[in-house]
């Protein structure tokens, strides 16, 4: 310790008002969406209109002889400077243009370029493309099958994760990844169990709806290089792969993002960066491709899931055994999915102490839209199963819900399914605060007549994505003030204002005082992505890290200085010098054992949330109205407590509406719905009387000052609390989402004994 | 090319468009008034909202000709160099934007709201705006933020809360 004596611990724990928020209110702060470029042409994409089918020709004629038209780009033009132009995080998949045959509806297959938008976009519906249909497969369980219709002819791992590259020159199947967890012996334990439960659930699939649409702007420059600006989640990860199918070091491709208008996991990986790429090297000009709002649905959703979940109870009502197994709809391209498949799938025993587990996921290609994350990476899809089965095994043995979770809680010390003996994860914290903001002791009014009244909970967990590394440098300039340098993407979460918090704590001086650089690749370093609710764990200690090395460097260097500024003039005699202090964060981590999944290490932290939902049920139309919807997160300790009370209720309305309206609908491949009028996302009118973001704070050893990660933590549980609230209003047990009026009233109707006939 | 001619926050501005172009583009394109956003251009998500002649518009609705002498105040309108437009200062204090993507036309409906109503009841706040959608924020700062400046303007000094 120096002669610095201005204080620590002053910028931690405070709810500071977001850095940019003046220029978010008076609507001047940058985006992508917002940039033009000198010369700037504007591509837009031709799409397949059939879900499977081998590409005849392509006729890009009548597009080409529209007035502003530049060129009509195809995979033809794509093999010329990328001669193997597939990409992706898991496998090496999807095309940068349809390549022989196409395997969704929406799939890119031409590109064209022109001066204007309008004229792009008029040209782009007259590429003519022939096509011969394949038979098509949509469901996932189907897709698995044997006698399924094939869509990729044979598996090709990415390399950049081990555990998957087994798979490599799979033939004949479907099935992207199968991975599986076996502990205990749970067919002994059924065998036992005084009550055995089995259900099937179903979520559909849903989308992101971030409101920047995808945006990339890909500048090429006369030495070689290439500039790409993008509303990107993962700019090291978009260096690196265009690097890789261009055959150029990384040190040539440059990547910076913006503030986002949005995330929520679907701005991740490679999404229009290499199209727009190969596009502005072959027209030797910059090029902005810009999805519409109804593109976005063609692009990546989530993964809709089957699950089969098995549980055996004891006469006590502790749980004994578990055995899930789970299919992943994938859609056509795997992005991210075999690490959903994979990392969700460990966690279905949920935050219970269960001693015999058995899990089975598999990844599935079908001919929808690709699935890819989408904040929970998964996990939400779980958490309906368990805790909606939770409710029913409680009733079943007339347990009250809150107690049969407590009777069942995971607590630490204790080893979680994979074998990882859990530490910082608070399941009675959570639980009784659930229970305390719900007032769940008091008399509650169950309603009359057609309006039913009914409250429930859920809680699930979440393993944090690991390993992952996180790089910083923390910037001291000649006059003293401090710049942080990452590549974490502000994509409305705040993490620029977390950041300059952590960075401000351990330097002593104000959080405001501390400008954070955005996301570009020649200066900001590495960071795996902006996902899974990891910056503020990964990136915040890599911020520490790089803030204590440059407090230290600043203290050997000016012993006695009492500014940062006195110190730069006492080493460099005038206003000049730069001090970089550099912090990098990759927690210990041990793979899972490939036949049994068993890890003595499988997460850095556990991110854990509670719901409660009070509703009430229309009897006579099916129409659900949630009055009041809780989260509760246990996030170590809170950076910034107002950032995570709005991560908590934005996350609580976002699920809210895949739990009772959001669904995409498909016809033979085709979404119906591809639109926000009729696709309806949550508005005003649809926000809870009573909506709560809470959280409790246990620090976490390893979190930086104790913090966890929190984005995802909001979106487990609501939507079982929903549909449990919804069974103890009226008794009625669904098990598919969204929980729309027709599907209520239908159930409603059919325990009633007068079910409605089928439309 | 049909030429224009419109008042936007307060000048008098000309361009000459071609005739399918919007006003969101007249004034995102032609004029670099970025504040106004397009998400969905159908006029589904409202992220384009602009007052014309006192009232909600979505941009992406209109064409840049409709808007021919009539006066356009977009979110860039409502500073100064010196101050935030109260509607704004609130929207900071509260922290009611996320992303902040939405945030232009959600403050330029809470404008034409407040100019129309100073009072509104919540269940006002949320007809007036129910066309302007959100996906980070869940919205109830920003209900509390347009209360606050109701509050404000209204009951100075702050009495019972509404």
């Amino acid at each position: 310790m120096g002669s610095l004596d201005f204080a620590r611990g002053r910028e931690v724990g405070r709810s500071l008002g977001r850095l940019e928020a003046a220029a978010k209110v008076d609507g001047t702060v940058e985006y992508i969406h917002n940039l033009r470029l000198p010369g700037m042409l504007h591509g837009r994409i031709h799409r397949s209109s059939i879900p499977h089918g081998r590409i005849v020709r392509i006729d890009t004629s009548a597009a080409l002889a529209v007035a502003g038209v530049h060129a009509v780009v195809t995979a033809d033009d794509v093999a010329r400077l990328v001669p193997d132009p597939y990409y992706g995080p898991a496998f090496h998949d999807q095309p940068i243009l349809a390549t022989g045959k196409v395997r969704h509806v929406g799939e890119p297959v031409a590109v064209v370029l022109a001066d204007n938008p309008h004229a792009a976009e008029e040209a782009a519906d007259l590429v003519a493309v022939e096509y011969e249909p394949l038979e098509a497969v949509f469901d996932e369980v189907a897709a698995a099958a044997p006698d399924a219709p094939v869509l990729h002819d044979e598996l090709r791992p990415a390399g950049m994760f081990t555990d998957l590259k087994h798979l490599a020159g799979r033939r004949d199947t479907n099935v992207a990844l199968d991975a599986r967890l076996r502990s205990g012996d749970v067919e002994q334990a059924f065998a036992e169990a005084e009550h055995v439960f089995e259900h099937t659930f179903r979520t559909g699939k849903v989308m992101h709806a971030a409101f920047e649409p995808m945006v990339t702007v890909a500048e090429p420059h006369a030495a070689g290089g290439l500039t790409i600006h993008t509303a990107s989640q993962s700019p090291s990860f978009v260096r690196s792969e265009i690097s890789r199918l261009l055959g150029w070091p990384e040190n040539r491709v440059r990547v910076r993002t913006a503030f986002l208008g949005g995330g929520f996991g679907a701005k991740l990986y490679i999404k229009l960066e290499a199209m727009a790429a190969v596009c502005a090297l072959l027209a030797r000009r910059p090029v902005r491709i810009a999805l519409s709002m109804d593109e976005q649905f063609y692009t990546i959703t989530k993964h809709g899931a089957t699950v089969r979940i098995k549980t055996g109870v004891a006469r006590d009502g502790r749980m004994t055994a578990r055995q899930v197994e789970t299919f992943w709809n994938g859609g056509a391209y795997a992005d991210i999915g075999p690490r959903v498949t994979q990392k969700s799938g460990f966690s279905a025993a949920g935050p219970y102490d269960i001693e015999h587990v058995a899990l089975d996921n598999y990844a599935v290609y079908t001919n929808e839209p690709p699935a890819g994350a989408l904040r929970g990476f998964g996990i939400s899809q779980l958490v309906w199963a368990y805790e909606r089965q939770a409710d029913v095994i409680a009733r079943t043995l007339g347990i009250d819900p809150l107690e049969f979770r407590r009777r069942n809680a995971l607590r630490n010390g204790r080893p979680h399914a994979t074998g990882t003996v859990v530490v910082g994860m608070e399941v009675d914290a959570v639980l009784d605060r659930l229970a305390e903001a719900m007032a769940w002791d008091k008399p509650f009014d169950r309603g009359t007549g057609t309006i039913r009244r009914g409250r429930g909970i859920g809680i699930g967990v979440k393993a944090c994505v690991s390993p992952t590394t996180s790089t910083a440098a923390v910037h001291i300039y000649g006059d003293g003030s401090c710049a942080v340098h990452c590549s974490t993407v502000d994509m409305g979460q705040g993490s620029d204002t977390t950041m300059a918090q952590i960075a401000a704590e351990v330097l002593g001086i104000p959080t405001t005082d501390v400008r954070v650089v955005h996301p570009d690749t020649d200066v900001t370093p590495y960071d795996m992505a902006t996902l899974g609710s990891r910056s503020t764990f990964h990136m915040g200690n890599a911020v520490r890290r790089a803030a204590e090395d440059a407090r230290a460097q600043i203290e050997r260097m000016a012993p006695g200085a009492t500014s940062f500024r006195d110190a730069m003039l006492a080493r460099f005699a005038m206003q000049a010098g730069t001090v970089v202090g550099f912090g990098s964060y990759a927690p210990s981590y041990q793979k899972p054992d490939p036949e049994t999944g068993l890890s003595a290490n499988i997460t850095p932290f556990w991110m854990l949330g509670g719901a409660g939902a009070e509703v009430e049920v229309d009897t006579e139309t099916g129409r659900i109205t949630v009055t009041k919807l809780v989260n509760v997160a246990d996030v170590g300790r809170a950076i910034n407590p107002a950032s995570v009370e709005r991560q908590l209720t934005g996350a609580a309305i976002m699920q809210l509406g895949f739990t009772l309206f959001e669904e995409m609908v498909f016809s033979d491949g085709q979404v119906l719905n591809a639109s926000l009028a009729d696709y309806k996302i949550p508005g005003f009118l649809d926000v809870p009387r009573e909506l709560t973001g809470t959280f409790v704070e246990a620090p976490h050893p390893e979190g930086p000052f104790g913090a966890k990660g929190v984005g995802e933590t909001g979106i487990f549980s609501p939507s079982p609390a929903i549909a449990n609230a919804l069974y103890d209003a009226t008794g009625v047990m669904l098990y598919d989402m969204p929980l729309t009026p027709e599907r209520v009233l239908r159930a409603i109707r059919e325990a009633g004994g007068r079910p409605l006939e089928q439309a | 090319m049909t030429k224009v001619t419109l008042n936007v926050n307060g000048e008098t501005r000309t361009a000459s468009v071609p005739p399918e172009m919007t006003l969101l583009r007249l004034l995102r394109e032609e004029f670099g008034l970025t504040g106004a956003k397009l998400g969905c251009d159908v006029g589904d998500c409202g992220a384009c909202t602009v007052i014309v002649d006192g009232k909600t518009v979505n941009s992406c609705l209109m064409l840049a000709p409709q808007a021919d002498g009539r006066d356009v105040l977009t979110v860039e309108g409502l500073a100064t160099m010196e101050r935030l437009h109260p509607i704004q200062k609130a929207f900071e204090e509260k922290g009611s934007l996320q992303c902040g993507f939405c945030g232009p036309g959600v403050i330029m409906s809470a404008k034409a709201l407040l100019d129309e109503n100073p009072d509104p009841s919540v269940l006002e706040i949320r007809d007036a705006l129910a066309g302007n959608l959100c996906r980070c924020t869940g919205y109830s700062k920003m209900i509390e933020a347009i209360q606050d400046v109701a509050r404000g303007d209204n009951r100075q000094p702050v009495g019972e809360s509404a």
